[in-house]
């Protein structure tokens, strides 16, 4: 079968069997080309068809209107029947084109997964830890466009890494390395405001980790890395200190300690609150919609908690960058980027090397 | 609004809260871990509670709750308190109310 508009059965010719007739031509669409525009003319065809169906029984039945009852009760009948078949064929219908829509979203998906492993260098098609492939439990478009986003992320990323090195094994001057040190900084703050909308559209998803390498999702923390985590990783790597860049990075570690330390505790407080709410009146039926509801409700919350840690790492990375020099803040965003790159490359040379049992 | 005006002044750390708000209890837990003891105001267990919540949306409040307020000044929600702790301006700003919740 090459093209859909050759495949199209005159109406006038069936009669009341014509519905069924075009839930089967449906299926004859399983090999082609499915594109928004392809679907647009599938469907403007299929509803003249389901149109012409009922048209085409409401003329000749006019003819049965003078004759006896009996045959008029026949008639109301089958028009009736028909309109059922016809309205139950235009549902089965739309519920196949939404499922070829999200079939589409599927497959593109799984192409950015795979194009992210191919990237990553890892055999792609043989078998892969789930972690590598991103968690695709969902066909969320928001989520679809926010891997996406993530891999050029990582992409760029890498790239500012490679640069960073070269500039600062250069001989290039603070004001040039001022420039690369705020690009640095702002990609960072980049991937904040995308993890903002993403965790709008499934916050679960965000929080569990899987849009980043295992490796990575061992240190995770309420969305991301541990912002005290950050300034251990970075301070021997930031020496000579003067000792007062010294007691400011001390006293900057102590408040983002305790920072975290405050949100950690409320989002136990959400846990348990979130778990109260899934499991109050577990034994009585009525209330079931409503205890969902009240659940979903306290989701926002942990939309607020995810939005909450981001801000407190954006305001350490800031802090840090005002205490240090524009050479030591270069330094300490190498450093930083490698960490991460690192943590990266473990995972995935994790995965390509399974372990065998002992 | 008055209410809140009124509170903000008799106390010297005021939190606006909600009972079901995980945000606001961990703004309290923070202030806690420095030695301060604000008054948590549970604005829905007030029956003015929603009055009260545009009052403090239009007073700026992101939150609107936690709404933190300092010497009768509205410092701001969440995301304020946190800049100005890890930028060390917090801690001068409760440090004459960390005394006066010891003598309590």
């Amino acid at each position: 079968m090459n093209s859909t508009s050759t495949q199209f059965v005159p109406s006038r010719r069936m009669g009341i069997h014509e519905p069924i007739h075009q839930m089967a031509m449906w299926g004859d669409f399983k090999g082609l080309d499915t594109s928004p525009s392809m679907i647009l003319e599938v469907e403007a065809k299929l509803d003249n068809q389901s149109e012409d169906t009922s048209h085409g029984i409401v003329g000749p039945s006019n003819k049965y209107d003078q004759e006896a009852s009996k045959p008029a009760d026949k008639v109301l009948r089958r028009l009736a029947q028909n309109r059922e078949a016809a309205r139950k064929s235009r549902m089965r219908k739309k519920a196949y084109v939404q499922q070829l829509e999200s079939s589409k979203l599927r497959l593109i998906q799984l192409e950015q997964e795979l194009d992210r492993a191919r990237r990553q260098g890892l055999p792609v098609g043989g078998a892969l830890d789930n972690s590598q492939l991103g968690y695709s439990g969902t066909t969320n478009p928001g989520i679809t466009t926010f891997e996406m986003e993530y891999g050029r992320w990582v992409d760029e990323q890498n790239r500012q890494i490679s640069d960073l090195k070269n500039a600062l094994h250069s001989d290039i001057g603070d004001v040039e390395l001022r420039l690369f040190v705020d690009s640095g900084m702002r990609h960072y703050f980049d991937l904040f405001t995308m993890k903002a909308t993403a965790a709008r559209c499934d916050v679960f998803y965000l929080m569990s980790g899987m849009w980043k390498t295992a490796a990575e999702r061992f240190f995770f923390w309420i969305g991301g890395f541990r912002p005290s985590e950050l300034l251990k990783v970075l301070l021997p790597h930031l020496e000579p200190l003067s000792e007062q860049q010294r007691l400011d990075l001390c006293n900057l570690g102590q408040s983002c300690q305790q920072a975290e330390d405050a949100l950690s505790q409320g989002m136990e407080k959400l846990h348990q609150i979130l778990a109260e709410t899934v499991a109050a009146r577990l034994l009585g039926d009525e209330n079931y919609y409503q205890q969902i509801g009240a659940a979903i409700e306290k989701l926002d919350a942990l939309v607020r908690f995810v939005g909450q840690a981001d801000h407190l790492r954006q305001e350490t990375l800031q802090q840090i960058s005002r205490i240090l020099t524009t050479r030591q803040a270069a330094r300490g965003l190498l450093a930083l980027g490698t960490y991460f790159q690192r943590l990266r490359d473990l995972s995935s040379h994790w995965s390509t090397h399974p372990r065998e049992s002992a | 609004m008055e209410k809140i005006v009124k509170l903000a002044s008799e106390n010297g750390i005021l939190i606006m809260s909600k009972s079901s708000c995980c945000l606001c209890y961990a703004v309290q837990i923070l202030f806690q871990d420095l030695g301060v003891h604000p008054l948590i105001y549970e604005i829905d267990h007030d029956p003015e509670g929603k009055e009260i919540e545009k009052a403090l949306i239009r007073m700026g409040c992101s939150g609107p709750v936690p709404a933190v307020f300092i010497g009768g000044k509205l410092v701001g929600s969440t995301n304020e308190v946190m800049s100005l702790h890890l930028s060390g301006s917090l801690i001068p700003l409760i440090t004459p109310y960390q005394a006066l919740s010891n003598v309590k």
